[in-house]
């Protein structure tokens, strides 16, 4: 019982600051609605060989370098709670660590699919007509996208002494992680190495999902996708929480 | 049951070969106020993470509340509350909201929470700000609301590691005074480290002076104090012959400080004018004599043969103490 009260006040934290905190709720919102925009118009011309524009095509993309950004950030912020000395305050009360582990991956989750609800009711700009199906098969994808990268962050924390390495971070994993994740074009375009390479970056079938569920179309698989990304979560799980445990 | 709060078994915590905690055992009773004195590095905190289940024993082990601090951590934890060194508070939330959060996962429900909460941000006076984002403590308030934290959950034992440090003499005082109230209307156990002889002296009924990991001495300050003897003189002299004072020796134990001389005796009343005779006798030009009963510092240097101060006011810890205070200011 305690346990559930646990996860949910950690959850709640989570919540509360983001909430709080305008400046971030406002940046994380306008940074993808810059890339669809000035992206978007640049190469609206760019012919990807699919029946929807460059615009739209890109569109699922930009929604899963959101959920990368917020997702990596929220699960690597525990090294702030380390920190700033809050993770202790969490850890010597008399709840288990993966009830903590849980609660942290949960509150990030949430706040990612926030804000990736967001830019999805925000994709009339981009000429995507919603409706209740799509957004009914979107969200739950898209949460289970968030957890999985929520726990890549924390897994990533458990490796890193201070926060001097989290710029470290963003130009080592996040930015190639999503470049190379076909947000922005076509993967069959790419040389075969750099192909292969795509196809083991699990952002990839992130896109790729969010690409069956928004415009209807993919090059991969739906199942594929969906399988990758449920294994994906579930090793992150399994490697944060061996090393959380580990560490104090 | 068994009368005690805390026992340890050579409980100990090595760091790379080096030994923070040095097979300590001690025994602290049921509704006691313990304190644990002893200069920066002497391994108190590390003594405390143990105890609160926090770090892992090297060897040894301990009982807090009748439970193992290895193999029965989650008892010992539901049973201890603590402050830490340093601070842990978020502060983006508001003092309301970090009680609650900690009343949740201490699994108190709705009312009895928000009874409790009210009653802790009472005692420590935090009743006003208490809907004010943390961010905009000072140093003082913040520390308050970590105490008042440490409460909300009514734990059999409390620790206090280093309550006041960093904070002015008023914040101090009424830190203390808040100690001392609770230790009068609550069957608490509280076990409290310091580097301050006068807070140890002032709330503390057993000591136990702490160095390079091991206990030195333990007893009621008044007892530590007796154990050093009758006396203290404090000759103070500039003069380049203040190592003729060591003829003085039949007194009693003499001590070179930086500005003069320590020496532990009996009667010292009547050693007075013997002390005038013997300078003048050796020609020392002598600024002043005092006599005064012995104080914790008097015991400290009785044992280690130094100061406690002096490790005290060494650079490093001036800027952690400074950061410190920056930090819980929040600026
Ligand atoms: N995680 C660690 N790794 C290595 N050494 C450590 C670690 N933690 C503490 N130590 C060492 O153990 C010794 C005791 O440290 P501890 O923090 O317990 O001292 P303390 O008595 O609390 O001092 P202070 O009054 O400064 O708080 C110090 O020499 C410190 O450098
Ligand atoms: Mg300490």
């Amino acid at each position: 019982m305690s346990e559930i009260s646990a996860i949910y006040v950690i959850w709640l934290r989570e919540v509360k600051r983001y909430v709080r905190e305008k400046a971030r709720v406002i940046s994380s919102l306008a940074m993808p609605i810059f890339w669809i925009i000035i992206f978007g118009s640049g190469f609206s011309r760019f012919n990807i060989g699919m029946n929807v524009g460059y615009r739209e095509f890109i569109f699922p993309g930009i929604v899963t370098m959101a959920l990368l950004f917020t997702s990596i950030g929220s699960g690597v912020s525990v090294i702030w709670d380390r920190e700033f000395g809050f993770l202790k305050e969490i850890l010597v009360a008399p709840v288990s660590r993966t009830s903590i582990l849980f609660g942290k991956m949960i509150g990030g989750s949430t706040v990612s699919v926030i804000q990736a609800s967001i830019l999805i009711l925000l994709s009339f700009i981009v000429g995507i007509k919603l409706n209740f199906l799509i957004i009914l098969r979107t969200l739950p994808l898209i949460l289970l996208i968030s957890m999985g990268l929520t726990a890549l962050g924390l897994s990533i924390a458990n490796f890193l002494e201070g926060h001097e390495g989290f710029q470290l971070i963003v130009n080592f994993i996040i930015m190639p992680m999503f470049l190379l994740s076909g947000a922005l074009f076509p993967i069959e375009g790419l040389p075969a190495w750099l192909r292969n390479i795509s196809l083991i970056d699990p952002v990839t079938y992130g896109v790729e999902a969010l690409r069956w569920s928004i415009l209807g179309t993919s090059n991969l698989p739906i199942g594929l996708s969906l399988g990758v990304l449920f294994i994906f979560m579930i090793c992150m799980v399994i490697i944060g929480g061996i090393g959380f445990n580990r560490k104090k | 049951m068994s009368e005690f709060a805390i026992e340890t078994f050579d409980l100990t915590r090595n760091f790379n070969g080096f030994l923070a905690v040095d097979h300590v055992n001690i025994k602290i009773k049921k509704g006691e106020l313990f304190g644990l004195l002893g200069p920066n590095g002497a391994g108190k905190t590390t003594m405390l993470n143990m105890l609160c289940t926090l770090l892992k024993p090297s060897a040894g082990t301990a009982k807090v509340n009748g439970f193992d601090i290895i193999d029965q951590a989650s008892d010992v934890r539901k049973s201890i509350g603590i402050v830490f060194q340093d601070p842990s508070l978020d502060d983006r939330l508001t003092g309301r909201e970090n009680l609650e959060m900690h009343a949740m996962l201490y699994g108190i429900g709705k009312e009895e929470r928000e009874r409790r909460i009210n009653e802790v941000l009472k005692l420590v006076e935090l009743e006003e700000k208490a809907d004010l984002l943390v961010r905009t403590y000072s140093g003082g308030m913040k520390r308050r609301l970590e105490i008042a934290r440490g409460l909300v959950h009514y734990p059999n034992v409390l620790f206090l590691d280093e309550p006041t440090l960093g904070l002015d003499p008023q914040t101090r005082e009424h830190i203390w005074e808040y100690i001392e109230e609770l230790k009068k209307k609550h069957a608490i156990t509280i076990i409290l480290t310091t580097h301050y002889m006068d807070e140890a002296d002032r709330l503390c009924d057993r000591i136990g002076i702490i160095d390079h990991g091991k206990i030195i001495a333990i007893g009621t300050p008044n007892e530590l104090k007796n154990k050093v003897g009758g006396d203290v003189i404090v000759i103070e002299t500039k003069s380049k012959n203040v190592n003729k004072f060591e003829k003085l020796k039949f007194m009693g134990e003499v001590r070179i400080t930086n500005n003069g001389i320590l020496l532990n005796v009996k009667n010292g009343e009547r050693l007075i004018t013997k002390i005038v005779d013997f300078a003048r006798k050796n020609r020392i030009k002598v600024d002043s004599i005092s006599l005064r009963k012995p104080s914790l510092n008097d015991v400290f240097l009785h044992y280690t043969g130094r100061v406690i101060r002096e490790e005290e006011v060494d650079g490093k810890e001036l800027m952690r103490q400074r950061f410190l205070m920056r930090m819980r200011r929040g600026t």
